[in-house]
């Protein structure tokens, strides 16, 4: 794996260029994702189950999302009374502020974490790491990158661009006595040693949340290796942080969430830990003193306005869509260059960062449905894809609200005038035909240069005579008329 | 090795089953088909007009064989999609718009591509959402059906095989199964011809990259995904390659080609009316 060059100094393009035309990365991300849609469909044998359920589970988000603003206002209540602090974020610097507050109160130096995307959205360690607070991944794959000073590459496994090879390097460099081996559970009981240490000498718990439930005020918290465990036990601050649409009703909703999302991820029933947070330590009990919930915002309000892109909101991150994704699946999760790669990403990071910023992700996909498809909250990833291309390409009307940032961030003067004509073309049969005889006329002359198209295929010749000729033609023999 | 530990080590956990077969889900409820028509509209797609027009006559006869009276509007032009899927909605609408006044008779249409079918009969209702032609594009999306899902479902076609033995490798187009759902439709198809092998190639669940003007925006991404389209069928050494989508055929063809394959694939309308007629064994396809 090659070093990674900083994200930000690359255009899409480029990082296209550079994944795609990296054997080891392609092969290793195939193999991967052939293995998590294995899981996944090994896991759902029973094809009407799971259309009932994806619709079951669709229905809880929409139902969630419909009532959101109260819901999080019972949420916070039924939290305060449990002795959970809420606060609330609206951009990614604010949530990582009240995070340096909690921590500076404590007077920490250090700090556990378990597995938080959201974490990784706000930048969370470079904030703490600047502020002298030591963060240290708990999570196997999130170590790892932390080891490796890299991003995750994809959303459930964050370190899936990993070889074995990379992280026994990886560990032999860092990791006391640890020696260059590529036996997998040698090197996980190494970084196993490493952390338990650092479980115990930790200031403060930092976690991600996978759902919270309004009813009774809880957080739930699901993970296979029991660093989320740790983190919400053992130190005596515990700091959950997540996104304010991850709420939902009735603790009655969880079953089935959880079902879809741990099937859809790695083909599990249910996940080796499923923490429920309901509260701060009582009495003689162990756990941490203090809980707190960090809510981030950061750019979620935008899509819950427009009742279209709201759906982007029911999602679970269960990651389904980027493994079943082929271009997530050629390309790695690096390329995409934000925070959530695949599918999701694509019509989520548009809302967190802007159309300016983004403005190659909805664009860079076939439409060819797969991640919908898969989806366990039936989000029309397709359907959003293509109103992200249309609010792209679209001037705001006099006095239209904005419902993005960098509306029109891809409008072209030049490509609105290409359509034009095409419309103009295609709805005048007369136009039509002329230009399909001329086409045929000419097919001589075809261009071979067709920008793109011709570095892997050759260019397709115009027929002698069109379909419409042939049609005609054929009648007329039929009837026995000169051709 | 146990699932814990996937997150940091995948090709731990590598399996060796072949990705030949993915089980297909459905999204959309089953469709109630209409009785067997006397009439109905061929559409032929843009790109089957100019590039492959013997495949919309090899329907026309076909379907006309099977006692259909064909319509075929001469001032049939685009379906729209390449305009919608790009986000310019209001240049769709207005080419939508004319397809769906020239065939505004009760009459099936039946569509010769799984892509232009979707556009048809998925989108064109949420195109129209809201504005005075929304019932009209409702009722147009009714009558929409893609060419093999006629046959199969409409017509109750049993194709009689005069052909000598073959193997074929089959692509389904995207849009078709994921939009029209009835990617099985083709497969039965071909698994009614008797004389004819249907091999299953690895991947075959996956697109083919072409993906409208994806193709030529992103041309690395879709040529990646051509080009391991072309291998996964050249793998399997395939007599003949049949999609019923011709925009498919046309990225994958041009693929195989500028790779120096001889295969090359042909639209299933050419390919059913090749096999059940003795005249056409040797002209539609070498
Ligand atoms: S969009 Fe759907 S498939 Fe993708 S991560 Fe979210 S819930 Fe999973």
């Amino acid at each position: 794996m090659p070093e990674q060059i900083p994200m930000q100094n690359l255009s899409f393009n480029q990082r296209v260029d550079r994944d795609l035309n990296n054997p080891a990365l392609r092969t290793h991300f195939r193999e991967a994702m052939d293995f998590l849609m294995d899981k996944r469909s090994h896991s759902f044998t029973d094809d009407e189950k799971l259309q009932s359920l994806r619709e079951l589970g669709s229905s809880i988000r929409k139902r969630a999302l419909s009532k959101l603003p109260d819901l999080l206002e019972q949420l916070e209540n039924k939290l305060r009374d449990n002795g959970i602090r809420v606060h609330w974020a609206e951009s990614s610097k604010e949530a990582n502020q009240i995070v340096l507050d909690i921590a500076q109160h404590h007077g920490a130096k250090t700090m556990i974490k378990g597995k938080s995307m959201v974490s990784e959205e706000t930048e969370l360690n470079e904030c703490l790491e600047q502020e002298g607070i030591h963060p240290v991944e708990a999570d196997m794959g999130e170590y790892i990158l932390q080891l490796a000073k890299e991003k995750p590459s994809h959303i459930v496994m964050p370190a899936i661009h990993k070889s074995k090879e990379d992280i026994a390097k990886l560990f032999e460099q860092n990791l006391d006595d640890c020696e260059y081996t590529e036996d997998v559970d040698t090197l996980i009981q190494a970084a196993r040693k490493e952390l338990r240490k650092q479980f115990h000498s930790a200031d403060i718990g930092l976690t991600g949340v996978n759902f919270m439930v309004a009813e009774t005020g809880s957080l739930v918290l699901v993970e296979n290796e029991g660093n989320g465990r740790l983190a919400t036990t053992v130190p005596k601050v515990h700091i959950a942080m997540t996104g304010i649409e991850k709420v939902t009703e009735y603790l009655d909703d969880l079953p089935p969430l959880l079902t879809l999302l741990t099937n859809s991820a790695t083909g599990q029933a249910i996940t080796t830990y499923v923490n429920i947070i309901s509260s701060p330590r009582k009495g003689g009990e162990g756990g941490p003193e203090e809980v707190h919930l960090v809510l981030l915002d950061n750019g979620r309000t935008i899509p819950f306005a427009d009742e279209e892109m709201r759906q982007t909101l029911q999602c679970i991150r269960c990651a389904a869509c980027m493994n079943h994704c082929p271009v997530y699946t050629r390309l790695g999760g690096h390329a995409y260059g934000a925070t959530y790669p695949g599918p999701i990403g694509s019509i989520l990071s548009p809302h967190l960062l802007g159309l300016e910023a983004t403005k190659d992700l909805p664009s860079a996909s076939s439409l060819c449905g797969a991640c919908s498809e898969v989806c366990p909250v039936k989000i029309p990833i397709t359907d959003l894809l293509r109103r992200l291309r249309h609010e792209g390409v679209r001037k705001l009307k006099k006095d239209e609200e904005p419902v993005i940032r960098g509306h029109g961030a891809k409008y072209t003067h030049t490509e609105k005038l290409a359509w034009g004509s095409w419309s103009k073309l295609y709805s005048s049969p007369a136009l039509y035909r002329t230009f399909a005889f001329s086409a045929s006329m000419m097919r001589g002359l075809t261009p071979s240069k067709m920008k793109g198209w011709t570095d892997y295929r050759t260019t397709p010749k115009p027929a002698e005579k069109s379909m419409h000729a042939l049609i005609k033609q054929h009648r007329k023999a039929r009837k026995g008329e000169p051709l | 090795m146990p699932d814990l530990f996937v997150n940091a080590m995948p090709d731990q956990t590598g399996s060796d089953e072949p990705h030949a077969e993915q089980p297909y889900t459905t999204n959309s409820h089953a469709r109630v088909y209409p009785s067997r028509p006397e009439k109905i509209y061929l559409y032929g797609n843009c790109l089957i007009d100019l590039l492959q027009p013997e495949a919309g006559l090899d329907a026309l006869k076909l379907l006309e064989r099977e006692g259909i009276e064909v319509v075929f509007p001469e001032q049939q032009t685009c379906c729209g999609q390449p305009a919608y899927t790009s986000g310019y909605d209001d240049e769709a609408r207005t080419v939508a718009r004319m397809q769906m006044d020239i065939m505004s008779e009760e009459w099936p249409i039946v569509i010769l591509s799984g892509s232009c079918g979707g556009m048809m009969h998925h989108h064109y209702p949420s195109l129209f959402k809201g504005l005075p032609e929304e019932q009209q594009a409702k009722y147009f999306a009714s009558r929409v059906f893609e060419f093999t899902e006629f046959l199969v479902h409409i017509l109750n076609y049993q194709p009689e095989d005069q052909g000598n033995h073959q193997t074929v490798a089959v692509h389904t187009s995207c849009s078709a199964r994921r939009e029209m759902n009835v990617h099985k439709t083709g497969w039965l198809l071909i698994d009614s011809l008797k004389n004819v092998v249907r091999k299953v190639h690895d991947h075959e669940f996956e697109c083919c990259g072409f993906g409208g003007s994806f193709c030529v925006r992103y041309p690395d991404i879709s040529g990646a995904m051509v080009n391991d389209k072309v291998k996964a069928i050249t793998d399997i050494k395939p007599d003949r390659l049949i999609s019923a989508d011709y925009a498919c055929l046309m990225n994958i063809n041009g693929a195989l080609d500028f790779q120096g394959y001889e295969l090359k694939g042909t639209h299933i309308a050419s390919y059913l009316w090749e096999r059940t007629s003795k005249q056409a064994a040797g002209e539609n396809n070498a």
